[in-house]
């Protein structure tokens, strides 16, 4: 991996919730174009990884670059503008916004975007039901429309939070389908997933957190050979 | 003579209209307040002591530099809104994440400190503001003598909240500050400036409370002491429309001007108290208010 091709690089990243100290020295890379899923079981701090790297927790310390702009120095709201879109775990789907103002809220930051045709194209779903509350969908819709409002923005990279928890079988597959087609197109993904599977169909890389840390980091091709480690700390 | 419910009808829609223009102060600044609260979840008991500057604010153009009423309309209420923006920025932005009574604890605070100064230069008693020519004089409506000059006031009131009403839910700084109401954090990392979004908010929300105090000038005597004397009636009925329900201030601050109006002639004894039996009613029934979201 050549410095060229990294578009994320987290270095030492350690963040508290108030006095709990639960990143304790991350390091983490993601490539242009490349699909890299953090493993880890509940509580380890994937969720925590994430939030702060958008900024959102902002007590942490350590190292973040992303597409050359130091993210540890710019406030929450200038880091959508380097090209880093984050889908919350929670969705964040707006209940006095119907379906269209909800997928309209970000500001575009690039012409690189989707345009609305094709992301109802991708979603027929939200297109049906566009003049709806956002918070009248189905989990699925909801978390499809939050995947979307991103891809309309023209971001270069999504940070995506457990998109398939608490969904049924089917609009599991429909997920992974969606995020098959984003990696054709080129989109770079870092995935939190407790959800193996899905993830194994996806990912080009996977990081394993325990305790706060990355205890390891491998290449899908390296799955068979990881399967006894990955079942004795995830149970999978 | 025609009786409606065995009162004459000049006094019936006489008093109506009255009521309606009382609802028309009412509504403009619950509207400020609900906008304030709805984004900033602070209770700004500063709001009288704003439409009060702003009525302040036109008297002192008037007098010091010739500024018409027409200029001041938009003056008083951007001097107004710019005072709001500095209060913002370096004193209410420390408190956001306190307790909703420390807004309130400040805020009451400032508009004692804004009441005193200005009685210590202008005294308590009213000072006149003419009335604008082009408004002047009054219309017979048949049942009653209306004069131009409060029918405007209506029209105007109506034409502000329903423009602030169209700019929170049909624009998309409306969904900016709509969707920064319900998770400011989540719509910061999408971009968007939600700590420029807050001082905006409540300079705007300070200068609806200035216009309305300007539109109040000519009707009411400028005094330092107007504001408070109205405060507690506004917060009642932003009480009874929801806490920061722009639809709920709205409809709220017409209807219950209409219906203490009404009441001023059916049992004029009650008409200092409705408005506060009807806040005490809804608050037992629907606790979120008539237009909450949790009603």
């Amino acid at each position: 991996m050549t410095d060229k091709d990294i578009l994320l690089s987290v270095k030492d990243l350690n963040a508290w919730y108030d006095e709990s100290h639960v990143l304790h020295g991350v390091n983490l890379n993601v490539r242009r174009g490349e699909t890299v899923t953090i493993l880890g079981r509940n509580g380890v701090g994937k969720t925590t990884t994430l939030r702060s790297i958008v900024g959102i927790l902002r007590k942490r310390t350590g190292e973040i670059e992303f597409n050359g702009h130091n993210l540890m120095r710019l406030p929450l709201h200038k880091t959508a503008r380097t090209g880093l879109g984050f889908v919350p775990e929670e969705r964040g789907i707006f209940s006095t916004l119907s379906v269209e103002e909800n997928l309209m809220l970000p500001p575009k930051i690039s012409d690189s975007g989707m345009s609305v045709e094709e992301i109802y194209d991708l979603f027929p779903n939200l297109y049906e039901r566009k003049t709806s509350s956002g918070t009248k969908l189905s989990g699925g819709e909801q978390q499809m429309l939050a995947m979307a409002r991103m891809l309309r923005i023209g971001v270069d990279m999504l940070l995506l939070d457990e998109p398939t928890e608490g969904l049924a079988p089917v609009i599991v597959q429909r997920i992974g389908e969606v995020l098959q087609t984003l990696k054709q197109r080129g989109m770079t993904i870092l995935l939190i997933e407790q959800n193996f599977r899905f993830a194994s169909k996806i990912a080009d890389r996977f990081y394993l957190m325990e305790h706060g840390l990355v205890s390891a980091g491998f290449d899908a091709g390296e799955l068979p050979d990881r399967m006894d480690m990955l079942h004795e700390v995830l149970g999978v | 003579m025609i009786m409606i419910f065995g009162i004459p009808i000049q006094a019936f829609l006489g008093q109506l209209l009255i009521g309606l223009i009382n609802g028309s102060f009412y509504a403009m600044l619950s509207l400020g307040l609900a906008i304030i609260f709805g984004m900033l979840r602070v209770i700004n008991f500063a709001h009288g002591a704003q439409y009060m500057m702003g009525a302040f604010a036109g008297m002192l153009l008037l007098t010091w530099f010739g500024v018409n009423y027409w200029l001041a309309l938009i003056l008083a209420p951007v001097i107004v809104g710019i005072t709001g923006i500095i209060v913002e920025r370096f004193a209410l932005r420390r408190l956001y994440n306190l307790d909703h009574l420390y807004g309130l604890l400040f805020t009451f605070g400032l508009a004692l400190v804004i009441e005193g100064t200005f009685r210590y230069f202008y005294g308590s008693s009213g000072q006149p503001y003419a009335t604008p020519k082009l408004l002047s004089g009054g219309v017979n409506l048949g049942f009653m003598y209306l004069p131009i000059y409060r029918g405007w006031v209506v029209i105007a009131s109506m034409i502000v909240c329903i423009g602030t009403w169209l700019l929170i839910e049909k624009t998309r700084l409306g969904a900016y500050l709509r969707a920064a109401t319900e998770n400011p954090i989540l719509v910061q990392s999408f971009g968007i400036n939600v700590p420029l979004l807050l001082t905006l908010t409540y300079g705007l929300g300070s200068g609806l409370a200035a216009l309305a105090g300007i539109m109040a000038a000519p009707i009411y005597q400028v005094s330092p002491l107007m504001g408070s004397n109205l405060i507690i009636v506004v917060f009642a009925i932003v009480v009874v429309g929801g806490m920061g329900s722009i639809m709920g201030a709205i409809v709220t601050g017409y209807a219950l001007g209409i219906i203490e109006g009404l009441t001023k002639v059916f049992y004029p004894e009650a008409s200092n108290i409705v408005i506060f039996v009807i806040m005490a009613l809804v608050l037992l029934v629907r606790p979120a208010g008539l237009f909450g979201r949790d009603a």
